[in-house]
C-alpha cells in the first residue's frame, strides 16, 4: 500500500467541511509556514521536495516560483489552474470536490512564498458544482480567519477568488487562462514575456495546477527532504491519476511515483485489471495529448526493463517506443477499440479547441480530422496516411502555444505503432464498417532491444 | 425564467447587479473586464441564454465595447447565443467517454427526444448537444444541465430515460 | 557624460548586423536587407502588439547569444523574438526553416478562395507573392473549402472573409486609430472570422486604413471594388492640407482619374502614417491633390509591369558599354527620375 498524501483522509465522513479538515491535521501548513517561516523558507522546501508540475508538462515547481520577478510596488499574483480539460484527466476535479480545503491551504502557503495577496483559482466553468464547493470552503475558512486580514495574527493578509471559466480546452494553457482571467478570448499568448514577469494584469505571475497546489500542503508539514523520499529520481512524491477507460475500477488514485505500469492496471489496489475479462490493446498514460502505446510497450521499455509509472520511465525510448506521463491521464484500451475511430476523436477535439490564433494549428487540426474521419468512413486512401503524418510534423513546433504539439503528437504516435491498423481501414473498407481490427499483434512481446 | 424579446434593452433586475458589484470587487480598480465571463454565466443563467440586448447591457455595466462581450461570448462554449430548452442534456462525445458507450447515450437522447442535435423539442423543454471532455473520464459516460450544471454520470439508457421523464415530471409541477 | 550607446550584434545567414537592444530579428534582418528577410503576414510595424500569429516569418536560431549558446528547442517567430548579443539566425540558409514556411504557406492557402482572378488585392496581394515564392503548384487538399456568410459592413469597405487569415492587424488598426472598435474576432479555430456580430457599418474617420493594412483581399475598398487591376493603374505620391490626418497618400491613376487613395506604403508593405477616411474615400479629383512624383515600386512588383517611369537595368547593362548605348535613352529617363 502506497503512501498517501493529499488523499490520505479522502474517506473520512464530511472531510469537505472545515471542522472536519482540520480535526485531520488540516491546516498544520498554514500555522507552520505563516508563523513560523519566512516566504524564502517555504520556497526552499518546495525546491527541495523535487515537485514538478501537476498539470502536464513537468516543471520544477520551485524552479517556476524562484523565476517571479519581485519589481518594488507591483503586486505579485498566484493563479491556480483548475481549469481541467485534458481527456483522461479528472483528478483535480476530484481533490476539489472531495477535499476542497486542500487546495485553499496550499493556495495560502503557496501565496505566502509568492508574495502574493490576491489569488484566483480559475476553474473551468462547466464545474460549477466545484465552484460553489470551492466558494463555500474558501468562505468557512475566512470566517475562521485562514484567509483576509492579517492570518493568524502572522500580519499576512491574502484575498482568494474562484473565477469560473467559459468553456474552453485552450485556457488550460497558462496565458490563456491569464487572459481569460482578464476577460478576454482565451488566446494564448506570444511568449516571452513569460508570466514570472508580465502576467496577470501584466503583474508577475505564477500559475500552477490544482495538484502541485495541494501538493504543498504535505511538503511543508513533512518537509521537502521527506517528500523528496518518495518515489525515483527526478519523479519525487506522490501522484494523482485518473484512470479511465475499460478498466475494472476507474477512479482517480494516488500513487507513489514508481510503480510499475502493470501493477497499476492489474492489481486490485488500482484499475483492477482490463474489464470483462478482455485483452489490453493500448495505452494512453498521460492524456489525450500524449503518444498512445501498443499493448506490448506498456509493461515493459523497448530494452526490456520494467515501466514505471515516472516520468522518465514513461518517456524512457522517446517517441518512438515511449510517451509522457503528462497530467496522470491514464487511459486504457482493451482489444475491441478502433485506434482509427479514437485518433479521429481526439483530432476533432483539438480542431474544436484551436484557439484559430496561428495558422498550423487553426488549418491543421482541421484537415487532420477530416482526413481521419474519411479513413475511419471506409474512404481514405493509403496516401492519405502518409499526407496526414506530414501535417501533423507540420504542425509540431511551429505554433504559439503547445496545443499544436498536442494535436500532432497523437495522430504520430497512432501512425507509428498502428500504422497496419489505418491500412486495414483502407484495404478492407467494408469490413472496417462491421468490425474492428482488434487485438492484432499489438500484445505481442517485443524482442528487448540493446541500448 | 425570462425571456428577451428580440430589439428590447435588458434592464438587469437589482438582486442581479448586486451578483454582477460583488463580482467586479474581486478585481483590482479598472480591471473590471474580468468580471465578463462570471457574469454572463449569471445573465445565462437569469435568462437562459445570452441575447445580443443582454450582452450590450453587460458591456454598458462593465464600461467596454459590445464588440469585446461578443467577441467573448462566441470563442467560449457555454454561452447560448439563442434559446434552447429549459433544460440542454450536454453530453461528453471524447475519446475516454466513448470508449464506455457516450456515443450509444447520444444515439438514444436523439431518438428518445425526437429531436436533432441543438434543436429544441416541441415543449420548449429539452435540447441537447454532445460537448467535449469534461473531465470526468473515469465516470464516463457522463452529462450534464445547466445553469447549476448538474451532474449525471455512468449513464445507460435506463438511467437517461429516468432522468428526462423526472425532469419532465418536475418541469409540469413547476408550470 | 554621455552614456555610449549599446549595441547587439546578430548575425543572420552569416550577416553580421549592428541592432539597438529590444530590436527583433525580423527588424534586424530588415536593417540587413534583401532575400534574408522573412516574410512577414500579420506583423505591422506600426501597429503595437501585431505578429506573432501567421508563422510565415519562423526561424532558426541556432546559437542563442555569446552568454548562452545553445540553439533555441524550436523555430521561432522572427517578428516576436528579439537578439541577443552574438545570437546567430538561420532564415533561407536553413532547409529546415524553408520547410517550415512551405507548410505554413500551404496552411493559409487550404481554405483560401484562390479567386485571384475576381479579387481586387490581386497584384499587390501579400499571400499571393507568398504562394509565388513558397508554394507548391498542387494542392493535396480535397475537402469542401471553408466558407463564411457574407456580411455587410457598410458602404466604403468590403468584407471577404473567405480571404481573411486572421492576421488580426484590422483589430489593432481599431484599437490603435480609432476611438471605438466595432469589429472583432468572433468564433474560435477554423471558423473564427472578422466580423460586428451585429449589422453594423464601420464608419470612424480611420477605418479606412484596415483596407491597407489586410495582407490579403479580406478588406478592400469599395470604392475602387472591380475598377480596375491594380497593375493597370499608375501610383503616385502626393499630399494635401488636410486637418485630419498626415494628408500624405499615394493616389492610384488609370488615365486621367484617380481611382484610389492609399496610405503610402513602404517596401515591406507598411504604412508609416495612417490616412483618414475623407483622404481615402471622398478626395478623387487630381485638383484635391499637390502631386509630388511617382510612387517607387519595387521592379518585381507586377504593378511595375506597365509602369514606365523607372528602368531598372539589369547587373549586365552595367558591365556593358554596348548595352548601355542601346539603352541610352532608359537610363537617361531613369537618371531623371531618381
Amino acid at each position: 500500500m502506497g503512501r498517501k498524501l493529499l488523499l490520505e483522509h479522502i474517506n473520512v465522513p464530511d472531510i469537505h467541511t472545515l471542522a472536519v479538515y482540520r480535526q485531520q491535521g488540516g491546516y498544520r501548513a498554514v500555522e507552520k509556514a505563516l508563523k513560523s517561516m519566512s516566504p524564502e523558507d517555504v520556497l526552499e522546501e518546495v525546491k527541495k521536495s523535487g515537485l514538478r508540475g501537476r498539470g502536464g508538462a513537468g516543471f520544477p515547481t520551485g524552479l517556476k516560483w524562484s523565476f517571479l520577478a519581485k519589481p518594488e510596488g507591483v503586486p505579485r499574483y498566484l493563479v491556480c489552474n483548475a481549469d481541467e480539460s485534458e481527456p483522461g484527466t479528472f483528478k483535480d476535479r476530484y481533490l476539489m470536490t472531495h477535499i476542497p480545503h486542500i487546495l485553499i491551504e496550499g493556495m495560502i502557503v503557496s501565496s505566502y512564498a509568492l508574495g502574493a495577496h490576491t489569488s484566483y483559482i480559475y476553474v473551468r466553468g462547466e464545474m460549477m458544482p466545484q465552484i460553489r464547493i470551492l466558494e463555500k470552503a474558501i468562505a468557512e475558512a475566512k470566517a475562521a480567519g485562514l484567509l483576509g486580514q492579517n492570518i493568524l495574527g502572522s500580519g499576512y493578509s491574502l484575498e482568494l477568488y474562484v473565477q469560473p471559466g467559459g468553456g474552453a480546452y485552450i485556457c488550460g494553457e497558462e496565458t490563456a487562462l491569464l487572459e481569460s482571467l482578464e476577460g478576454k478570448r482565451g488566446n494564448p499568448r506570444i511568449k516571452p514575456p513569460f508570466p514570472a514577469v508580465s502576467g496577470l494584469y501584466g503583474c508577475p505571475t505564477v500559475v500552477n495546477n490544482v495538484e502541485s497546489i495541494a501538493a504543498t500542503v504535505p511538503i511543508i508539514n513533512d518537509g521537502g527532504e521527506e517528500y523528496a523520499k518518495i518515489g525515483i529520481d527526478r519523479s519525487t512524491g506522490t501522484k494523482l491519476i485518473s484512470a479511465s477507460g475499460n478498466i475494472n475500477k476507474p477512479g482517480v488514485y494516488e500513487i507513489e511515483l514508481g510503480v510499475p505500469v502493470e501493477e497499476f492496471i492489474y492489481s486490485d489496489e488500482y484499475c483492477g485489471g482490463i474489464a470483462n475479462g478482455k485483452r489490453l490493446k493500448a495505452l494512453v498514460a498521460g492524456g489525450s495529448s500524449v503518444p498512445i502505446l501498443p499493448a506490448n510497450l506498456v509493461a515493459k521499455t523497448l530494452t526490456g526493463g520494467d515501466r514505471l509509472m515516472t516520468y522518465e520511465s514513461l518517456a524512457d525510448g522517446g517517441f518512438q517506443s515511449g510517451t509522457m506521463l503528462g497530467s496522470g491521464g491514464f487511459i486504457v484500451f482493451d482489444e475491441d477499440q478502433c485506434i482509427v475511430r479514437n485518433t479521429w476523436n481526439f483530432t476533432r477535439f483539438y480542431r474544436h479547441e484551436s484557439c484559430g490564433q496561428c495558422s498550423p494549428c487553426r488549418e491543421g487540426t482541421g484537415w487532420m480530422e477530416n482526413i481521419l474521419h474519411k479513413i475511419e468512413h471506409g474512404q481514405g486512401s493509403m496516401e492519405d496516411i502518409d499526407l496526414l503524418w506530414n501535417i501533423q510534423r507540420n504542425i509540431e513546433g511551429n505554433t504559439i502555444c503547445p496545443l499544436g504539439d498536442a494535436a500532432a503528437w497523437p495522430v504520430a504516435a497512432a501512425i507509428r505503432h498502428f500504422r497496419d491498423e489505418f491500412e486495414w481501414h483502407i484495404t478492407h473498407r467494408e469490413e472496417a464498417q462491421q468490425h474492428n481490427y482488434g487485438l492484432a499483434h499489438y500484445a505481442d512481446p517485443l524482442e528487448p532491444v540493446a541500448q | 425564467m425570462l425571456s428577451i424579446k428580440e430589439n428590447q434593452p435588458v434592464v438587469f433586475s437589482a438582486e442581479l447587479l448586486a451578483k454582477f458589484g460583488e463580482i467586479v470587487s474581486r478585481y483590482p480598480e479598472g480591471r473590471q473586464k474580468s468580471a465578463l465571463l462570471p457574469v454572463l454565466h449569471l445573465v445565462q443563467a437569469e435568462y437562459g441564454w445570452v441575447s445580443t440586448e443582454a450582452m450590450d447591457a453587460v458591456a454598458a455595466y462593465l464600461n467596454i465595447r459590445p464588440i469585446e462581450v461578443y467577441e467573448v461570448a462566441t470563442f467560449y462554449t457555454m454561452y447560448f447565443l439563442e434559446p434552447r430548452g429549459k433544460y440542454t442534456l450536454e453530453v461528453c462525445r471524447t475519446g475516454p467517454c466513448c470508449l464506455v458507450g457516450a456515443e450509444r447515450i447520444m444515439k438514444h437522447i436523439e431518438q428518445r427526444l425526437g429531436v436533432r442535435e441543438n434543436e429544441v423539442t416541441t415543449d420548449g423543454l429539452f435540447s441537447w448537444r454532445g460537448v467535449e471532455c469534461m473531465a470526468a473520464c473515469g465516470y464516463g459516460p457522463v452529462l450534464q444541465i445547466g445553469p447549476e450544471y448538474t451532474f449525471y454520470e455512468n449513464l445507460t439508457e435506463e438511467s437517461v430515460d429516468q432522468m428526462i421523464d423526472t425532469l419532465r415530471n418536475k418541469a409540469q409541477h413547476e408550470a | 557624460m554621455a552614456e555610449e550607446e549599446v549595441k547587439l550584434t546578430v548575425t543572420i545567414d552569416g550577416i553580421p548586423v549592428e541592432v539597438a537592444p529590444g530590436t527583433t530579428i525580423l527588424n534586424a534582418a530588415r536593417q540587413i536587407g534583401g532575400d534574408i528577410v522573412p516574410p512577414a503576414m500579420c506583423y505591422y510595424s506600426t501597429l503595437e502588439g501585431s505578429g506573432g500569429k501567421c508563422r510565415t516569418c519562423l526561424v532558426k536560431v541556432s546559437k542563442g547569444s555569446e552568454k548562452d549558446p545553445r540553439p533555441m528547442p524550436k523555430l521561432v517567430a522572427s517578428c516576436r523574438t528579439t537578439v541577443m548579443d552574438g545570437m546567430e539566425v538561420q532564415n533561407i540558409s536553413s532547409p529546415e526553416v524553408l520547410d517550415a514556411r512551405k507548410s505554413v504557406v500551404e496552411f493559409l492557402l487550404i481554405n483560401h478562395p484562390l479567386d485571384c482572378p475576381v479579387c481586387d488585392q490581386a497584384g499587390e496581394c501579400k499571400l499571393q507573392d507568398l504562394s509565388y515564392e513558397h508554394g507548391v503548384a498542387q494542392t493535396q487538399f480535397e475537402f469542401r473549402k471553408r466558407t463564411f456568410e457574407p456580411i455587410d459592413i457598410g458602404d466604403k469597405i468590403q468584407l471577404h472573409m473567405n480571404r481573411c487569415i486572421l492576421c488580426y492587424r484590422c483589430v489593432y488598426v481599431a484599437n490603435q486609430l480609432t476611438d471605438g472598435r466595432e469589429h472583432g474576432i468572433l468564433g474560435r479555430g477554423d471558423h473564427a472570422e472578422i466580423s460586428t456580430y451585429i449589422h453594423k457599418g464601420l464608419n470612424n474617420d480611420f477605418i479606412g486604413n484596415v483596407i491597407d493594412v489586410c495582407p490579403v483581399g479580406a478588406l478592400t475598398d469599395k470604392t475602387f471594388r472591380f475598377k480596375n487591376r491594380v497593375w493597370f493603374t499608375k501610383p503616385v505620391d502626393a499630399h494635401r492640407d488636410c486637418p485630419t490626418c498626415s494628408g500624405k497618400v499615394t493616389l492610384w491613376y488609370k488615365g486621367a482619374e484617380v481611382l484610389r487613395v492609399t496610405g503610402r506604403k513602404d517596401e515591406y508593405g507598411e504604412v508609416k502614417e495612417f490616412i483618414c477616411n475623407t483622404c481615402r474615400f471622398e478626395t478623387k479629383k487630381t485638383a484635391d491633390w499637390i502631386l509630388e512624383e511617382p510612387t517607387p515600386v519595387d521592379h518585381e512588383s507586377v504593378i511595375s509591369a506597365n509602369h514606365y517611369y523607372t528602368f531598372n537595368p539589369p547587373a549586365v547593362i552595367e558591365e556593358s558599354k554596348k548595352l548601355q548605348e542601346a539603352n541610352e535613352e532608359q537610363l537617361a529617363r531613369t537618371e531623371r527620375l531618381k
